[in-house]
């Protein structure tokens, strides 16, 4: 747990519209261990999925252009990675979980086509593997996510499977490469309450059996609660917060951390909190300095101008507020 | 206290009077090259006046199409839907009168495709309004409309604008200011906010609650989410395969939950807090996913799923019990 496996530094993804530039992540920081669970709340469009699809270099570039900033997978940067290099790193350390298992699946071909052209693809590249080595691999990573009868998933078509099967499927295709990091961009907000469960219990069991980091992606805070180490909270392409999970749970710092586990309905009643006024900024136009400060309700005069650093609050609390930043190590107590 | 379906019925009966709702073994069957599909399969409850109902199911239950047939966009294939005690609105949607019609209004899931995107705020807001004459003429609709607006916290500068030019919670205010146009007394909100953020949705639910006090409103309101449920509705109700599972009094639901998949629902809520947590029953591992309703499973629909399964179960269909008062079960567990 020395090395990081995953940094981002200072990442800035722009998009050139016809309007002008959208300023979407504006100094991204983010680190991911190996073996570590790591959770990324925010809300709709605050630049979650831009920053993983930043990771996979999937973000088609013309709009996007990447100003500044570099992701490091062990130590190398995607950004400056070739060809050949890239569909490594795609094939065998990094895979992804998308949200909507129906539209990551292609209706078209079958499961097993689907599944198997992921096997043959992926692995210790130069190796051809012969037809029956590749079914049988398709078959053991089908029973991993235990789908049952997996001889007759294989000649199924997605729209013949449910949405939690389908989501299995994904996740097993997830898992073919046996890869280091797993990106779960919002996997169970597609699923009904107990179908979520199922696939959140199998994701972690496998993560934990197979020793991968995983980035989850979500704006459920809850799943995030259960499933993480440590948890960054993101707010319009900043990080503002990140702590154990545990500890961020327990004492929020962020004026919208607060207010977004305020506004969580509580199973013991009570009613709702207030929420949030307002919504996230237009990014063509950010407000200057700390991007939430329209929307705080503890606002400075210096918030407007000057955009707050990540603050150490303690051990493995940071937070990026001007509120904290007086504070020693203790703050948390007070 | 085990009572025949008949008897519990007439509980219900006499409890009509101060009742906004009263649906009597509603079905509803779609008739397919599958097969017959039943999304909703013989359910009863009523609503009292000024209260908020709250339906809970997984996906395909057939919650939305329980609201459908209230409101009146499906005909019922069998029962009964009673509105205010004497009025039977079962019959088809065209020959509901008009002043019925304004009273039942209906908020819709996703506001990106229930607002129409070639109609300015002005045009979507007007219209209920010419519908059912409320105003008589331009200005008087302009006016309204401005009315509607600062009912539900817009600018007025919103009034030209277009459903795309708005967020996703500012277009679903403007759908719940549409559904209070016509001034209803009965409202159905089918999951109004699960299309939205959490720190969205809060203001929005807050906002809900204050209309209801406001202008004495009845609500039904149907979610997948069980801690909103609690902080919202006065007596909830567990849909499963077309067929209610079990309806109690919110508090009493959520202390003492009977029904294994009521157990099993709640036992598997993401909750952020250690106090949550001690309210959740004991972990009940859930298994399976809600069959196909074209081929419903004989007996209990529930039984391939349930952790307290018994012989019976897989062979006949239990009846309604009420456990407690106001608490009623479906399940063999209970009917003896």
């Amino acid at each position: 747990m020395t090395k990081p496996l995953l940094e981002i530094k200072n990442l800035h993804v722009w998009f050139k519209v016809f309007g002008g530039i959208l300023r979407v992540l504006d100094g991204v920081n983010f680190t991911v261990m190996s073996e570590e669970k790591v959770g990324l709340v925010g809300e709709t469009g605050c630049g979650k999925t831009t920053t993983m699809k930043a990771i996979m270099r999937l973000l088609s570039m013309p709009p996007a252009i990447i100003p500044k900033g570099e992701i490091l997978f062990k130590g190398k940067d995607i950004l400056r990675m070739n060809r050949a290099e890239l569909q490594q790193i795609r094939k065998e350390k990094i895979s992804m979980i998308f949200q909507d298992p129906t539209a990551a699946l292609n209706p078209v071909f079958t499961i097993g086509t689907q599944i198997q052209d992921a096997v043959r693809f992926s692995g210790k590249s130069g190796r051809k593997m012969k037809k029956d080595e590749i079914k049988a691999r398709a078959m053991q990573v089908l029973k991993e996510v235990s789908l049952p009868d997996q001889e007759r998933v294989l000649h199924n078509y997605p729209i013949q499977l449910s949405g939690g099967m389908r989501q299995r499927v994904c996740i097993s295709m997830a898992l073919v490469s046996a890869s280091e990091l797993i990106i779960g961009d919002e996997p169970e907000t597609s699923l009904d309450v107990t179908i979520k469960d199922q696939i959140l219990r199998l994701l972690k069991e496998l993560v934990e059996k197979h020793n991968t980091s995983i980035i989850l992606i979500s704006h459920a805070l809850g799943t995030v609660k259960n499933m993480t180490d440590k948890v960054y909270v993101m707010y319009a392409g900043t990080m503002v917060e990140l702590a154990k999970t545990k500890d961020l749970f327990a004492h929020p710092l962020h004026p919208y951390s607060k207010g977004l586990l305020a506004a969580i309905p509580r199973l013991t009643g009570g009613g709702i909190g207030e929420g949030i006024d307002g919504h996230i900024p237009e990014y063509i136009n950010p407000p200057k300095g700390c991007r939430f400060h329209p929307r705080c309700k503890q606002v400075m005069p210096m918030c407007k101008d000057k955009k707050p650093p990540l603050f150490k609050v303690s051990e493995k609390h940071e937070v990026a507020c001007f509120l904290f930043q007086n504070f020693g190590g203790d703050c948390i107590d007070k | 206290m085990r009572l025949p379906v008949f008897y519990f019925r007439i509980l219900e009966v006499i409890a009509l009077t101060n009742n906004i709702l009263f649906v009597d073994h509603l079905e509803k069957y779609f008739f397919t090259y599958q097969g017959i599909v039943k999304a909703v399969d013989g359910i009863s409850f009523f609503i009292k006046e000024g209260e908020t109902f709250g339906l809970v199911g997984e996906s395909g239950s057939g919650k939305s199409t329980v609201a459908y047939t209230v409101v009146g966009m499906y005909r019922p294939t069998k029962g009964k839907i009673i509105y205010k005690g004497d009025k039977d609105i079962s019959q088809d949607s065209r020959k509901r009168p008009l002043a019925i019609k304004k009273e039942i209004q209906i908020v819709y899931q996703d506001p990106g495709t229930s607002l129409n995107p070639s109609m300015t705020i002005k045009d979507i807001l007007e219209l209920p309004l010419k519908v059912h004459n409320i105003s008589k003429n331009h200005e008087d609709r302009i006016k309204k409309v401005k009315e509607l607006l600062e009912m539900v916290q817009l600018p007025v500068s919103y009034t030209y604008k277009y459903p795309s030019m708005i967020g996703g919670g500012e277009k679903q205010m403007v759908a719940i200011a549409r559904a209070l146009a016509t001034n209803p007394s009965f409202v159905l909100l089918d999951e109004p906010t699960s299309a939205l953020d959490v720190s969205v949705q809060a203001k929005l639910i807050n906002m809900l609650i204050q209309f209801q006090k406001k202008f004495k409103l009845s609500y039904l309101f149907i979610t997948h989410d069980l801690s909103l449920m609690r902080n919202v509705a006065s007596r909830v109700a567990i849909m499963y395969l077309g067929k209610l599972c079990e309806i109690a009094p919110s508090s009493e639901f959520f202390k003492n939950p009977l029904h294994p998949y009521t157990q099993m629902l709640l036992s598997s809520i993401p909750v952020i807090s250690d106090e949550e947590e001690a309210l959740k029953p004991k972990k009940i591992i859930s298994k399976g996913e809600i069959p196909s309703p074209v081929n419903i499973p004989p007996g209990c629909s529930f039984h391939f799923r349930c952790h307290k399964k018994m012989d019976i179960c897989s062979c006949e269909d239990p009846i309604i019990t009420e456990v407690n008062e106001g608490h009623t079960v479906r399940c063999h567990l209970y009917t003896k």
